[in-house]
């Protein structure tokens, strides 16, 4: 299980990275960063999970004096909450620079863009 | 095809550290120190029933304070590089087809039901699965069906940025609260901590989630009103 989930999230960075790389769009690039984005969320959650066990919400099946033996790991997914509104941020933030991009030059080919190439 | 050659040889070289990570993995079988520690103390501390909202909004507080910062940021740099410079008013005069009459009744329908969905994802983050980033995604979402029924829709940004400003600075105030009247900023025992899992209990945890809610849905809000305004006449 958790085998399965890390292995989903490695091949979700490996294709993010690849087609952030390979793309000329710049609106795939941001794309494939949001699809590695979601692939780093997913190993990290599935770092905190242990076998048998359930989520970290007290109520009658999980009494709180046998929390610590029936809960999994809550501190990855607080991280990944966080990491997910961030990775949003910096999505919303990417979009708002192509669409200054695409005003400036009335294209989102990423090779047009040469002024800082050496 | 030299460029392609190279991101391959990028990706299998970052592809063999993965699987090494992978196959070096053993999974835990107990909690960790940290873990173990919020299992056991989150009931009886803090009375919230969904450990991570307790970690979130109360023992790592001060992380949440700085990640609507950083959201807020966000907002106000999207806001800034999208507005100026733009006609204000020239796309207003385009002219739209109609959008469907299944869309728009349908939004009509759904918006309210969808404020009142993430309403109560943000009230019952301590209870259930939830909180104010779902919440606040889920109030934004609302607005999104508005803008895609009627692209050309306008909010007003001056209720967005008041219900955005004033959660933010109760949130602030609530947290300042703390070093009072409890063990320190954003501690959440400034009310009572009541019966576990019970609507009003965790003490100031609902509150401050629900302000946050009310912050992230506006914060989005803002962000996507900005993108639909861009529209080209």
């Amino acid at each position: 299980m958790v085998t399965i989930a890390m292995l989903t999230g490695f091949i979700l960075i490996l294709m993010g990275l690849y087609g952030a790389l390979t793309n000329h769009n710049i609106l795939r690039m941001i794309v494939s960063f949001s699809v590695a984005n979601t692939g780093v969320n997913i190993v990290l959650v599935a770092v905190g999970y242990i076998h048998g066990r359930t989520a970290p919400i007290l109520n009658e099946a999980v009494p709180a004096a046998e929390a610590a033996a029936r809960i999994i790991d809550p501190v990855p997914q607080a991280l990944v909450l966080t990491a997910i509104v961030i990775g949003l941020g910096i999505t919303t933030l990417m979009l708002a620079y192509a669409y200054k991009l695409y005003e400036m030059k009335g294209s989102l080919d990423i090779s047009k863009f040469s002024e800082l190439k050496w | 095809m030299i460029k392609n050659f190279i991101v391959l040889l990028f990706l299998f070289g970052l592809g063999m550290i993965f699987s090494a990570l992978l196959l070096g993995y053993t999974p835990d079988s107990e909690l960790n120190l940290t873990g173990r520690y919020y299992a056991e103390h989150t009931a009886q501390d803090l009375g919230a029933a969904n450990i991570v909202t307790a970690i979130i909004v109360t023992y790592r507080g001060l992380d949440t304070l700085g990640e609507v910062t950083v959201l807020f940021l966000t907002a106000a740099i999207v806001g800034m590089l999208l507005s100026t410079g733009a006609g204000k008013g020239k796309s207003l005069q385009r002219k739209l087809s109609q959008s469907g009459e299944l869309l728009t009744t349908g939004s009509h329908l759904l918006v309210p039901l969808i404020l009142l969905l993430g309403a109560y994802v943000f009230i019952n983050g301590h209870l259930t699965p939830g909180g104010g980033f779902q919440g606040g995604a889920i109030i934004a979402s609302a607005i999104l069906l508005i803008l895609l029924t009627d692209p050309l829709y306008r909010f007003s940004h001056q209720l967005i940025s008041i219900v955005e400003s004033i959660s933010g600075l109760i949130f602030l105030a609530l947290g300042v609260l703390g070093i009072f009247f409890a063990g320190g900023f954003l501690d959440n025992r400034i009310l009572p901590v009541g019966e576990l899992g019970s609507l009003f209990s965790a003490g100031a945890i609902p509150i401050i989630y629900s302000l946050v809610g009310l912050k992230v849905g506006a914060e989005f809000s803002s962000m996507l009103v900005n993108f639909s305004e861009t529209e080209d006449s």
